[in-house]
């Protein structure tokens, strides 16, 4: 009877192999026609669209990245990303620091009303943000992109890190509270460092929306010299419209950073990624 | 948590408030500014009509009267309203459907290669839409997509058809392509709710005589119903505000023929780029259609939560009769 069961679970994995490597197949072959024909030279991607280049083209690249404004927005890019993370883990870590600690009503309901945000898709009050941004002087700019992307972030930072910072045992902290510290003292010598991973995990989360956010760059800015990766890439596609081993070389240069750095660390990504989702 | 009154004990009149309100403020005005208020706002809005120079003047419900009495208005919502529900549904039964499969069979016993697939599904999620959407915009290509010269290289010529071209496929490709990228999500949010399930409840069910898909059927999908609640919402959440997707494998207009037109390129034809053949974004209009989405989906989600977070304690779902 055992034996039995052993090969029916064996039976059951050819089964489950069979699934999931056709899946795998079906996710890699797109991803491998980008790649492997932005190497080809433009006639040889209809000859043969699916094997390694026969004869290998860089020139595409070095187009796309010495002529085009494609260094530039991916700067633009990165700095957009980079600046609303940080103040996104900044404030949300002396709020959820708040929140964690002061045990009132006000404070519950302001957890509540950061909380519902984690819902609200912030997209349907886009006429409102335009109005707001242009009223601001922000608009065509790179500057838009912070607040929005900074509010958006807030909620899963203050549910991740509250809950987080609940969690604390109070002994850590203790000796330093009768020593006098105060909660600033506590918060930037014990909280911060105890909060790495939960910090980790926010970070990985607003990452990829907000690296691959097309939206609010599309209402809010159409000069060149302030558009994000994205909203460049849709330029650029429309640029090289007949050249696809253009096409696909910026179409490769924009997926191939996030691919490397979530293969690099796939854990943390599906755990950040999926953070807000899990629990709430 | 920390015990802060050891010090402090009774001494402030607002207790601790004054104390916090530091800490808190730069991020309450934040998101209190850019999210809170814009969301609450455009409901607001929906009710006046905004002049050039930012004035306003209130006009009632003529933003929805001409939204829904004016033929043509009424004609892309509702074709809007209707491909968004198709969008979800095709959501629903291919990403959300195969995510459970992946999940039931990536937690197979003696699995080799798990954790590889795993990283392989999750890896378009990672990818934005709009690259997704550019890159399958070229395989479908019907002169000289990947997919149409691989259909013809295995003589499956029939099957190369312009699947983005055609109106009566174009949804069905762009919604397809949408899960195909996704589908890693639900997949690691039922790999999670699966490892949560005890493992006892499954050895009784072997030692009883349970065949794998009798305790499929009758412990995972049970005990999945929160979780599947959860991925039910996002997936309803991310479809109503769905845009990229069209946006990069159609157009704005939802071609062919309006046939991809979803609410989310609505709402971005009527309140920020201004519909053929005016040209004008009509913010007010546009508040409109974004309060009855808003509407619609807190409704939705209301809904959805109610069906799956109901009766959880009784593993048994109700009308259907084992086999």
């Amino acid at each position: 009877m055992k034996s039995l069961r052993r090969a029916r679970r064996a039976g059951s994995n050819t089964l489950a192999h069979i699934v999931l490597s056709t899946w795998t197949v079906l996710v890699l072959f797109p991803l491998w026609t980008m790649i492997a024909n932005s190497f080809k030279f433009k006639y040889d991607i209809y000859k043969d669209p699916f094997g390694l280049p026969v004869k290998w083209n860089f020139d595409s690249y070095l187009s796309v990245l010495r002529d085009s404004d494609f260094i530039r927005f991916f700067r633009n890019s990165l700095v957009v990303t980079v600046g609303s993370i940080a103040a996104v883990l900044f404030f949300g870590a002396l709020a959820a620091y708040a929140l964690a600690n002061w045990r009132a009503k006000p404070s519950r309901w302001i957890y509540a009303f950061f909380i519902a945000g984690m819902m609200l898709p912030i997209k349907i009050g886009s006429i409102r943000l335009l109005q707001m941004v242009k009223a601001l002087g922000l608009i065509d700019t790179i500057w838009s992109l912070y607040p929005v992307y900074i509010s958006m972030g807030l909620p899963v930072a203050v549910f991740v890190l509250t809950e987080f910072i609940r969690e604390i045992p109070r002994e850590l902290t203790e000796a330093a509270v009768i020593d006098g510290a105060g909660r600033f003292r506590i918060f930037r010598s014990i909280i911060v460092h105890l909060l790495r991973p939960a910090l980790a995990t926010v970070a990985i989360f607003n990452l990829v929306p907000f690296w691959n956010d097309l939206w609010f760059p599309l209402i809010f800015i159409s000069d060149d010299r302030h558009k994000t990766l994205l909203l460049g890439v849709t330029r650029l596609f429309g640029q090289y419209q007949t050249d696809w081993s253009k096409i696909l070389a910026v179409l490769t240069l924009a997926a191939v950073p996030v691919i490397l750095l979530y293969l690099s660390m796939s854990k943390q990504f599906i755990k950040g990624l999926t953070a807000g989702a899990v629990k709430g | 948590m920390i015990d802060f009154n050891i010090r402090s004990r009774g001494k402030a009149l607002l207790g601790e408030a004054p104390r916090w309100a530091p800490y808190l403020i730069p991020a309450l005005v934040l998101y209190s500014t850019f999210m809170a208020f814009p969301l609450f706002d455009s409901v607001r809005l929906s009710f006046f009509r905004a002049g050039a120079v930012g004035s306003r003047e209130f006009i009632g419900f003529d933003n929805y009267v001409r939204l829904f009495a004016v033929k043509e208005n009424a004609l892309r919502y509702w074709s809007a309203f209707a491909n968004t529900w198709y969008f979800f549904f095709v959501h629903m039964a291919v990403q959300n459907v195969l995510g459970i499969l992946f999940a039931v069979l990536l937690m197979e016993k003696g699995l080799r290669g798990a954790s590889f697939y795993r990283t392989v599904i999750f890896i378009p999620a990672t990818l934005a839409v709009l690259v997704v959407g550019y890159l399958w915009k070229l395989i479908l290509n019907p002169q000289w997509g990947a997919l149409t010269l691989f259909l013809k290289g295995v003589s499956l010529d029939f099957l190369a058809e312009p699947w983005l071209g055609e109106p009566k496929y174009a949804l069905t490709a762009v919604s397809l392509v949408s899960a195909w990228q996704w589908v890693g999500m639900p997949t690691m949010m039922f790999l999670a709710g699966i490892q949560n399930i005890p493992d006892d409840m499954y050895e009784s069910a072997e030692i009883a005589g349970a065949s794998k898909l009798q305790s499929f059927r009758y412990i995972t999908l049970p005990m999945l119903r929160p979780v599947l609640g959860i991925v039910a919402i996002l997936t309803f959440v991310g479809n109503f505000n769905a845009f990229d997707a069209v946006f990069a494998m159609e157009n704005v207009n939802g071609a062919p023929l309006y046939s991809t037109d979803i609410m989310g390129t609505f709402f971005y034809r009527v309140g920020i780029a201004g519909q053929h053949p005016v040209s004008i974004p009509d913010p007010g209009m546009g508040a409109a259609v974004a309060t009855t989405t808003f509407a619609v989906l807190a409704l939705g989600a209301a809904l959805i939560l109610k069906a799956t977070r109901e009766d959880t304690a009784g593993a048994e779902p109700a009308g259907r009769k084992p086999k």
